[in-house]
């Protein structure tokens, strides 16, 4: 689905790269999440794979064409991406919220059409957020607001989902209504990828996990291989100890003078 | 519910062009403005048709065009304070003008098309300012451009007011307060002819100024490309602005608030936003241009004192809810 080779991105004035020598692939049906450290390059590998940061080095290719040659409404068509930060300065309805999503398959002019609404009402109905339809988005709790957003991706019809931190400042039952949704739309066909700081549940949910410290791979693999103590204590600086829920390696950070 | 508050924005600017015809030094009961729209030889014909038609016509393209932009550029540079004369074009018309005036040039279209050379010099130069790389318009960018260009127009106008002589200053200040005194079929046909590709370029940009305003990492995600938006949407407020200017002078306040009050009323989504603000800015301006004609006859208040003082009690009134 996508491929990205040595990538590499440098912002001006900046003495290193924030992204070095990364190798990604995405395929259908795979849920990838990607960690590491605050500023360890996470949402920068995200813009920088769906073009909207320059490249300095390496290529990215989506649908084996040049990430450069796509056009951003063949873009907005193919992958959507949910970004961490998103203003609300004139707010919409929810459902013209969702509706937005299917601006890159219409005219500039043309109404939406039967196919739009439909499109529109399912992927309202996948995140749930249904009921919400004639509620104003200034309106809406942190977790109602993040489903809403990802309903809007979802009306876009994407091949691959791309999410920054989308549970952040979720609670629990949130946090797990976005991550069930999130692997149920994998499950289902979608390629997607995660970028997260909650290790334990990247661990849970994702097929495979990368992890980045200062802009360059840290692991990649399944979650067992990437998650191992002396790994995580090099990248995040911290003592940590890994256990087993069920299969999964769950981390937890020691406290000093904590035995492992 | 919505078709209802159209039908409501409909009376508004059908009142507002009844009273606009009917009012002014001549009042006409409503018979007299009857024959006057329909029997060319009535004696009221000419007061309705040569003097007070274009006059309305021109407030109300005037005035819509103004909403339409303060809308735009609200949604643009994401920031509710913006109006059409974000940009400094407001200034730089005000100093193409008053150096015609002070200049004493005399013919009756120098001063419009003075002004006209203003703002569009100072579109282009606060374009040329904002652009990053050659290629990038920065919204912030703009904003500050904006002002510091006008403030420099500004400072050009101050100085040419204050070597001006007691007649022209009056002038001058006249100008700067806005009026629709100097309409006419000919300025009609020539705001209607001008002004209608910029309002249709912008009217094809509605669903992408939907996804402007969410930011433009967002919209770019969603299939728009935001420069191509940000160009086109200040070129043709820019061109829009500048003529409605050189057409009426400075007129505030309407592309301020009428998006504000479209966007309590209609919702923000701009596939109404842009239609219903030209409704109700046109319909707006002609109701202050009437009233300006009425208050003081047979003296005229300037159109833009007007504005100015139905606008500022009604904004703070939709601020104080808009909290509540």
């Amino acid at each position: 689905m996508i491929r990205a080779r040595d990538l590499q991105v440098r912002y001006p004035g900046q003495p290193a790269p924030a992204v070095q020598g990364v190798d990604l692939q995405l395929d259908p049906g795979e849920l990838v999440a990607v960690v590491g450290p605050n500023g360890s390059g996470k949402s920068t590998l995200l813009h920088a794979l769906v073009g909207s940061r320059p490249l300095s080095g390496g290529s990215v290719r989506l649908c084996d064409r040049p990430i450069e040659t796509w056009s951003p409404r063949e873009l907005a068509r193919t992958v959507a991406v949910v970004l961490q930060r998103e203003e609300t300065l004139f707010p919409l309805r929810v459902g013209e919220t969702v509706g937005l999503g299917r601006y890159p398959h219409l005219g500039p002019l043309a109404a939406a059409g039967e196919r739009d609404h439909a499109v529109v009402e399912a992927a309202m109905r996948q995140a749930d957020v249904l009921d919400l339809a004639s509620r104003r988005t200034d309106t809406l709790s942190g977790g109602e607001w993040q489903r809403v957003r990802i309903a809007r991706a979802l009306a876009q019809e994407p091949r691959l989902l791309l999410l920054d931190e989308p549970t952040a400042a979720l609670d629990v039952r949130h946090e797990m209504e976005v991550l069930e949704l999130v692997r149920r739309l994998a499950d289902q066909g979608l390629a997607a990828l995660l970028v997260t700081h909650h290790l334990n549940l990247a661990a849970r949910y994702a097929d495979r996990m990368v992890l980045l410290n200062r802009g360059q791979l840290a692991g990649v693999g399944r979650p067992a291989t990437v998650l191992t103590p002396p790994r995580l204590q090099q990248v995040f600086e911290w003592p940590v100890a890994v256990t087993a829920w069920g299969a999964v390696p769950q981390v937890v950070p020691l406290r000093p003078g904590e035995p492992s | 519910m919505r078709a209802g508050r159209w039908w409501w924005l409909g009376g508004f600017v059908l009142g507002a062009i009844g009273l606009g015809l009917a009012i002014g030094a001549v009042p006409l009961p409503a018979r007299g403005l009857w024959r006057g729209l329909t029997d060319p030889g009535a004696p009221e014909a000419v007061i309705v048709r040569a003097l007070r038609l274009p006059r309305v016509l021109l407030g109300f393209l005037v005035g819509g065009s103004l909403a339409v932009c303060g809308a735009v550029l609200q949604a643009v540079v994401r920031n509710p304070l913006a109006d059409p004369y974000l940009l400094g074009l407001s200034a730089g018309g005000a100093l193409g003008a008053v150096a015609a005036i002070a200049a004493g040039v005399q013919a009756t279209w120098a001063v419009p098309l003075a002004a006209f050379l203003g703002a569009l010099a100072t579109l282009a130069l606060v374009y040329r300012v904002s652009l990053i790389d050659g290629r990038r318009l920065d919204s912030h960018i703009l904003l500050l451009a904006g002002v510091v260009v006008s403030a420099f127009a500004m400072a050009l106008v101050g100085a040419a007011l204050s070597l001006s002589s007691a007649a022209r200053l009056q002038n001058a200040f006249l100008w700067m307060l806005g009026g629709l005194w100097t309409a006419s079929w000919t300025s009609v046909a020539v705001l209607a002819m001008y002004g209608l590709p910029p309002l249709a370029l912008l009217m094809v940009q509605a669903r992408a100024l939907d996804l402007m305003a969410l930011g433009e990492d967002n919209a770019r995600h969603l299939g728009v490309d935001p420069e191509r938006v940000k160009r086109v949407a200040l070129l043709a407020t820019g061109l829009l602005t500048a003529v409605a200017v050189a057409s009426c002078g400075l007129i505030g306040f309407v592309g301020l608030i009428v998006p504000h009050a479209v966007r309590r009323l209609f919702g923000t989504s701009h596939l109404t936003l842009l239609p219903a603000s030209f409704l109700l800015g046109g319909g707006l301006l002609v109701l202050a241009d009437a009233l300006a004609r009425r208050v003081a006859t047979p003296l005229e208040l300037p159109v833009g004192v007007v504005t100015a003082l139905l606008g500022v009690p009604l904004f703070a009134l939709l601020l104080r809810r808009s909290l509540a």
